[in-house]
């Protein structure tokens, strides 16, 4: 190997670690735009009204998106009864029978699940519900939400329940307790703080997402409570507005991108406090 | 009459624990069957297209809902060049990123900064990069266009196409890769490291000689598994790609890099809910089988070269 002089190489050193060093700051510069942006024109937009009215009319000036918080609290909720129940159980299976060959391929299951596209997802939601029941609903929404969300929750269930220290199980199960009680009272309760991560790690994944609400919540000008009708949803609402030709609707737009982007921060932010603890 | 008690309080008990482990192992299962349900599912609804148009969907770059005649050509090339482009760009950044964070600058306010910054740039929602890429990235786009005086076939550059979305795509496959390199970066053996700079190397020699070398299938595992992600990107590549559903007549110009088009994700959520047509809306559920298909076979390939490194390290 050519030997190069000393003085060559530390400049190389020094070049590439300037490199580094701008690259990783390079790539956050988009992060701090589009909050920078949306921060801006979200602020002038919001105000009590917005946060408390419906729609207003094309023409009309103000309105607000009340439907669409309200509807997106619908198909989260929705999501999470479909999805918890399901995947704490399925991820408790998953720490108590590490081995066998169920356990293993409803692991790869899980991977799988992870990695499918959400308008896939919706595809599904689609025809197993939204065809069946003869309408966009809410409904379908949320169980397309809780597909997305199943994976995460069964993975940090498995994850937590794996650190619970196996002699809490062991005196629990030498005083006699049934092996079910110890597990609702004794190996739950230790891992709780990981099992609502999960979930609010699934709740922070499916909050923002459009794709696979599409065609099955599909959106809605007006507030509605029942969870056979399609409702809007923020993201949705953004979607609509975004890509319409009218300025005052990107502007309402642009205040509920303001406040979605609010609410997945702030599910993000709980979930480190929680596992901070 | 106490033997009889004991005995009914046991066969209770036992119902009780038969029951509760059968609701765990019944969500188990469940987990299995809706997996197998997308199997079953999306080739079923696809089926009136499958057996109309049959594997040769997949390179007929006609698409067209009015004649009745379908091909996802087009879709398939827009969706690996969008991704091709993004996961080409996002390479120096997120390898950057994992040096920064696993290599150079392992704890410190700057460091939590930028691993924060990170997480939160994967938080986002996609809807909202497609929203303010259509506000602030394709008026910038524009501008080029007009500059570089690329205009084909038309009169007005758009700012949406293939370029618009790669750079947003981009932006949002970063954090994956970056973190799954990072974490592979810092498993490297410290005893490796501390070999080479007993020999005089430099830290960058360090780096590229040992570092990179040691690390090198979980980066590529990374990559691997933000590829899997960016091929089933949809609202923000649907809100910047153009929605074109044609190839540019000429394949091989620069210019192309502006051209509108289609990927697979996108022409689904632009044509589901109108597609009233039976033929036009199996169609779309045939380009989404072949995206399910593509996307799960890259996500497994990713896992596995995960799975292979993390047992070479335990070793």
């Amino acid at each position: 190997m050519k030997a190069s002089s000393t003085g060559y190489r530390i400049i190389k050193d020094k070049l590439f670690i300037s490199g580094v060093v701008l690259f990783s700051f390079l790539s956050i510069v988009p992060l701090l735009l589009i909050l920078f942006y949306i921060i801006k024109n979200g602020i002038a937009v919001i105000n009590w009204d917005f946060l408390t009215q419906l729609p207003r009319p094309m023409g009309e000036e103000g309105g607000g998106i009340i439907n669409a918080i309200v509807g997106t609290l619908m198909l989260i909720v929705i999501a999470c009864l479909v999805s918890v129940p399901v995947g704490v159980t399925a991820g408790i299976y998953l720490n108590e029978y590490r081995t066998g060959k169920i356990a293993e391929s409803v692991r790869m299951a899980v991977e799988v699940i992870m990695g499918i596209p959400s308008i896939i997802i919706g595809i599904i939601a689609y025809t197993w519900i939204v065809i069946p029941l003869g309408s966009f609903s809410a409904l379908s929404g949320g169980v397309a939400l809780a597909i997305m969300m199943l994976p995460v929750i069964i993975k940090s269930t498995e994850e937590t329940l794996k650190l619970v220290p196996n002699t809490l199980r062991e005196a629990s199960l030498a005083l006699g307790v049934p092996y079910s009680t110890t597990i609702i009272k004794v190996i739950i309760p230790a891992g709780l703080s990981g099992i609502i991560t999960g979930i609010l790690l699934g709740v922070a994944r499916v909050a923002g997402e459009t794709a696979p609400l599409l065609f099955t919540a599909f959106g809605n000008p007006f507030m509605n409570y029942n969870i056979l009708e399609p409702v809007n949803s923020l993201p949705l609402l953004i979607f609509v507005y975004a890509t319409s030709p009218y300025q005052e609707w990107h502007s309402l737009a642009w205040g509920a991108s303001l406040v979605l982007v609010v609410f997945v921060l702030l599910m993000n932010f709980i979930t480190k406090l929680v596992t901070r603890r | 009459m106490g033997t009889k008690n004991t005995k009914r309080y046991k066969d209770r008990h036992e119902r009780k624990e038969m029951i509760f482990r059968g609701i765990l192992y019944l969500s188990s299962v469940g987990i299995l069957l809706l997996l197998i349900g997308f199997f079953v599912s999306l080739p079923l609804d696809a089926f009136e297209s499958i057996r109309k148009f049959g594997i040769g969907f997949a390179f007929t770059r006609i698409w067209d809902p009015v004649a009745g005649n379908f091909g996802a050509l087009v879709f398939i090339v827009g969706t690996l060049v969008t991704s091709c482009i993004a996961l080409v760009l996002s390479i120096p950044f997120s390898i950057s990123i994992a040096l920064f964070l696993g290599e150079y600058f392992r704890e410190g306010i700057v460091s939590t900064f930028l691993k924060s910054a990170v997480e939160l740039l994967a938080g986002i929602p996609s809807i909202i990069y497609g929203f303010w890429g259509i506000f602030v990235l394709v008026p910038i786009v524009i501008d080029l266009e007009m500059k570089l005086m690329v205009i084909n076939d038309r009169i007005l550059p758009y700012g949406v196409g293939i370029l618009t979305a790669s750079v947003v795509l981009t932006v949002m496959i970063i954090p994956y890769s970056a973190s799954i390199a990072r974490e592979v970066i810092t498993l490297v053996p410290t005893d490796l490291k501390e070999a080479a700079y007993s020999l005089g190397a430099t830290r960058f020699e360090v780096i590229r000689r040992v570092v990179l070398p040691a690390a090198r299938s979980g980066i590529i595992a990374g990559i691997v598994l933000s590829l899997g992600r960016a091929l089933g990107e949809t609202m923000a590549i649907t809100m910047l790609i153009g929605n074109a559903n044609r190839l540019p007549d000429k394949l091989l110009s620069l210019a192309n890099i502006f051209v509108p088009i289609n990927t697979m994700a996108s022409v689904i959520a632009n044509e589901f809910a109108e597609a009233t047509d039976s033929l036009h809306r199996s169609s779309l559920i045939y380009v989404g089988l072949l995206l399910f298909l593509i996307t799960m076979v890259i996500n497994i390939t990713g896992r596995y070269i995960i799975k292979k490194t993390s047992v070479s390290i335990d070793e």
